[in-house]
């Protein structure tokens, strides 16, 4: 089992899901990580200066959207299904909507699909107001630990 | 206007101060631009270790490629503005083919092969030295004209007359 899912059952029986980033080096650098506090699984990209790709709006980096929103969708996987490997990903799309401003972004994902292999994952990211996304994605993953494919984490 | 660049080297370091060095992001994932020509780019991403998805494989997390390939696919696009304009990612799609092997630098290579007065088409590819055996495979569509100041980054393709 990996040291990912080791972390996971750790967390499930703790409940603080925010713990699950901290196995993860890339989420612990972009400031990314898992949130319950509402009882919805959201997961909140924390604000900060290296996150910027315009400095004359000021905006978010749109590469950074598109990963916090894989990250999401990572993230949902793991917790709200009952994978038994860490899920691949195999391609993601990301529309990006509204420039996003330098402030935390927060995202939700759902499974769209739940297949035996692959899993169609949605995602929408936000920042003040939920009902103005900056930011949406869609991404499949490999969810059978047989598959080749290239592990996402 | 500044004054004509002669060398290669004068444009790429050009090109680096202004998609690498002076956008945070970019300067924070240490991006370096290794080639730049009339809608063409290309960046060099190093491995380190906080890039890392999985710290038992040390394989890059899918993140600082979507960042790369988003920033050479945009760097592409303003190879082709004969007049600055500001510009923003429409949609990025990123297929992933195969992981990064830990340690080694991953290039990213861009085109631009469509400009309307609205849109601007691009194709990238990330890889280890070997376009035929991607990493990754990206499609990106930018929004021409959209608000805001043009950024430098943008203008390039007028200041260096590439």
């Amino acid at each position: 089992m990996s040291a990912l899912l080791e972390r996971l059952a750790e967390v499930r029986k703790s409940g603080d899901v925010g713990r699950l980033a901290e196995a993860i080096p890339y989420a612990r650098w972009m400031k990314i990580a898992p949130e319950n506090g509402t009882g919805e699984l959201l997961t909140r990209m924390r604000y900060h200066d290296d996150l910027i790709g315009n400095t004359f709006l000021p905006a978010i980096h749109g590469g950074t959207l598109g990963a916090m929103l894989e990250m999401t969708a990572i993230f949902h996987l793991l917790w709200e299904t009952e994978t038994e490997t860490v899920p691949k990903i195999v391609n993601i799309t990301v529309d990006y909507l509204r420039s996003a401003r330098p402030v935390d972004v927060i995202a939700r994902a759902t499974v769209t699909k739940q297949g035996r292999r692959m899993v169609n994952v949605f995602a929408e990211a936000w920042q003040d107001d939920r009902a103005k996304p900056v930011a949406t994605a869609n991404a499949h993953f490999l969810v059978k630990s047989s598959d080749d494919a290239p592990p996402s984490l | 206007m500044s004054k004509p660049l002669t060398t290669k080297e004068e444009r790429l370091a050009l090109f680096q101060e202004w998609f690498s060095d002076t956008i945070p992001h970019s300067k924070a994932l240490g991006l370096k631009v290794i080639d730049a020509r009339r809608g063409f780019a290309s960046m060099q991403l190093e491995w380190r270790e906080e890039f890392v998805g999985n710290p038992e494989t040390g394989v890059l997390a899918g993140g600082p490629l979507t960042a790369m390939l988003d920033g050479c696919c945009g760097m592409a696009v303003a190879t082709m503005l004969k007049e600055p304009m500001p510009f923003a990612t429409l949609d990025l799609r990123i297929d992933y083919a195969k992981p990064a092997t830990p340690g080694k630098p991953v290039i990213a290579e861009a085109e631009c092969y469509r400009i309307t007065s609205s849109v601007a088409f691009t194709r990238a590819f990330a890889h280890h030295g070997d376009p035929k055996d991607p990493i990754a495979a990206a499609a990106g569509t930018f929004m021409l004209g959209t608000k805001g100041q043009v950024t430098r980054a943008q203008s390039i393709g007028k200041e260096t007359k590439i």
